[in-house]
């Protein structure tokens, strides 16, 4: 450790109660015991099973959905379809202004992805309810599927959005643009041109609780939903908007959350559930089995990113230029915003004159992607290092001076116009390196992130 | 298919459950006996949160109809909690920070317990070979590997 971080750890040592020392969790004798409650572990006298009936293709038209003999299973109680939901039609993220609202609850004509949830049934049992789910009988018309982004954004692509395309419009855009200084005249001075494409594959969380949610009427009218969101305020806006209930209505407890990483911020279980639990005046489960945590909740999105680069022989970058696509898969959920925190730092945490960003939030009939774990930065973190190291590699650098070189400093202007302030990377990369037994040649030692050296 | 009374030793008391054919030990212990500390991941035998000790030897309880252990001891995690303060491997668990989200811990603290109470002093290597069945999704395997050495010094101390 350096004589100025060994200095600061001393010092927060000595003043502080908390920061630096290991305290015990308030949490830990409940997990250590089993006696902390999970979603799951709650249940009721009278509490009925939800289970959904779920489109078996991943594109196609709802021509008919037979439920006669699902009615006449044991224990069945209700079915809901999409007639039964007050605002049918949602996105998550119309908290923060997205929209137009995209997403059924329940599908009403058509299903975009394998899984896409058509009807609810509501049953004396999780067996029982799965058995009447068995016995629906789904007659849906297949339609073409494009599980592509780029094949989704060719002319002649079936088209998955009521306004027309295959991708989110941001504020009249085609895509989030990011413009600053001017990259073709940054090619033209560049002594070197190099270009390279990176894909990242969705990833499931798959967190060791599934999804779940308990929703019990209450005798003051209210329903209390219990709940493992990551988001709970959002969950239960989301849910009052669905069901058209005032927010009062309506009491979230939540926090005990077995596994999350971003694959429970999506509302999806809880505004099924508390409907159902409104019209059976029963309280309801729903739980996701693992198969339904692996193929139809979110996934982190995959991306493919073109990039450009041009670069001088002494190492600086002056030009980047990058397309991207994030492959939303059927619905929004959280993917447009997660574009807007990409095209912010696809450039990387780099001082970069020129710039140009079109990242793309495109649909497929994937199951839908949402958030996890720095979504849309993480893909973009990724591509920029690997370009980092190619860029090392094509001009013949050392891979670290590189990065401290086209390191950005406090005061400079980022391309999405936002002034540095705070900067660390270099004091990062400098405790990184020592971490790593790596010597830094003694010119990067004396660099940092607070001036820019006098040329 | 009509239910059955399948009567076992839980936690050194005799139980008597009415069950249906293929129940299983999870659903059991969590549906009918709402003891909830047997956590349900996956009911297919992938993640291991549902881990009891039966005669001592560690199961699955949610591949395991309860009719196959008639008659056998079965041993949870509420079985090895007392009433007050906490087992040595809970203890260890705690004071390591072998605990996130806590979802994969009352199967790793079973395992743990199987493998000390056959193997009071594991390599590293057997430890990582006992949880292997184990998934833990937060990634504090290394915790949970401090956690199992710290719990077999504890208990040899003891």
């Amino acid at each position: 450790m350096s004589e100025v971080t060994s200095a600061v750890a001393r010092d927060v040592k000595k003043e502080f109660h908390v920061v630096g020392k290991s305290v015990p969790r308030r949490d830990g004798v409940g997990h250590v015991t089993g006696k902390t409650v999970y979603v799951d572990d709650i249940s009721f006298p009278g509490m009925l099973h939800l289970k959904m009936v779920r489109s078996p293709i991943h594109h196609g038209i709802i021509r008919n959905v037979d439920f006669s003999a699902a009615e006449k299973v044991p224990g069945f109680v209700r079915v809901l379809t999409h007639r039964d939901v007050p605002k049918n039609i949602y996105t998550i993220l119309c908290l923060i202004g997205v929209g137009p609202d995209e997403e059924p609850v329940l599908a009403v004509d058509r299903v975009l992805y394998k899984g896409e949830p058509i009807a609810a049934i509501v049953a004396e049992t999780e067996e029982a309810a799965m058995e009447a789910v068995s016995r629906v009988r789904l007659d849906l018309e297949e339609l073409p599927a494009v599980f592509d982004v780029e094949e989704a954004l060719k002319p002649g692509a079936p088209i998955l959005k009521p306004w027309g395309t295959n991708y989110f419009v941001y504020e009249g855009h085609h895509c989030r643009r990011v413009r600053f200084g001017d990259v073709e005249k940054g090619f033209a001075q560049a002594d070197y041109i190099i270009e390279e494409v990176y894909n990242t594959s969705p990833i499931e969380h798959a967190p060791t609780e599934t999804t779940a949610c308990v929703a019990k009427p209450e005798p003051d009218g209210r329903y209390t939903v219990y709940t493992n969101t990551q988001a709970l305020f959002f969950t239960m806006d989301n849910t009052a908007l669905i069901l058209q209930v005032p927010f009062s209505k309506l009491h979230f407890v939540g926090g005990t959350v077995g596994g999350g990483f971003g694959g429970k911020v999506d509302v999806i279980v809880e505004p099924i559930a508390t409907l159902a639990a409104m019209k059976t005046g029963c309280p309801v489960k729903f739980k996701y089995t693992r198969e339904e945590e692996m193929r139809v909740s979110s996934t982190r999105s995959a991306w493919r990113m073109y990039f450009k680069d041009g670069v001088m022989k002494d190492g600086r970058i002056i030009a980047r230029k990058v397309i991207s696509y994030a492959d939303s898969g059927a619905y929004n959920r959280h993917t447009p915003y997660a574009v807007t925190k990409h095209a912010a730092n696809v450039a990387g945490p780099y001082f970069i004159p020129n710039v140009y960003i079109d990242a793309y939030c495109v649909y497929t009939n994937r199951q839908p992607a949402s958030a996890m774990r720095g979504f849309g930065v993480t893909p973009a973190s990724f591509a920029v290092e690997c370009q980092m190291d190619k860029i090392a590699e094509t001009i013949g650098m050392d891979p670290w001076e590189i990065r401290f070189i086209n390191a950005y400093r406090n005061g400079d202007m980022r391309p999405h116009q936002k002034v540095v302030e705070d900067a660390t990377l270099i004091e990062v990369m400098k405790a990184a390196a020592e971490l790593a037994g790596h010597q830094l040649p003694e010119h990067l030692l004396k660099m940092h992130s607070w001036d820019r050296e006098k040329a | 298919m009509a239910s059955r009374i399948v009567a076992f030793n839980l936690n050194g008391r005799d139980v008597e459950v009415m069950v249906k054919p293929l129940t299983t030990l999870q659903t059991v212990l969590r549906e009918h006996l709402h003891l909830t500390a047997t956590k349900s991941g996956c009911r297919q035998g992938g993640c291991g949160t549902c881990t009891v000790l039966v005669n001592g030897e560690p199961m699955l309880s949610c591949l395991l109809p309860v009719e196959d252990i008639a008659g056998q001891q079965v041993v949870t995690l509420e079985g090895i909690t007392p009433v007050e303060g906490l087992h040595p491997i809970q203890q260890a668990f705690f004071d390591n920070y072998a605990i996130q989200c806590g979802y994969c811990s009352p199967g790793m603290i079973m395992i743990i317990k199987a493998l000390l109470d056959r193997n009071p002093n594991p390599t590293r290597q057997e430890v990582m070979d006992a949880i292997a069945g184990n998934v833990c999704r937060c990634t504090g395997y290394e915790s949970i590997l401090r956690a199992a050495e710290d719990a077999a010094r504890r208990l040899q101390s003891a």
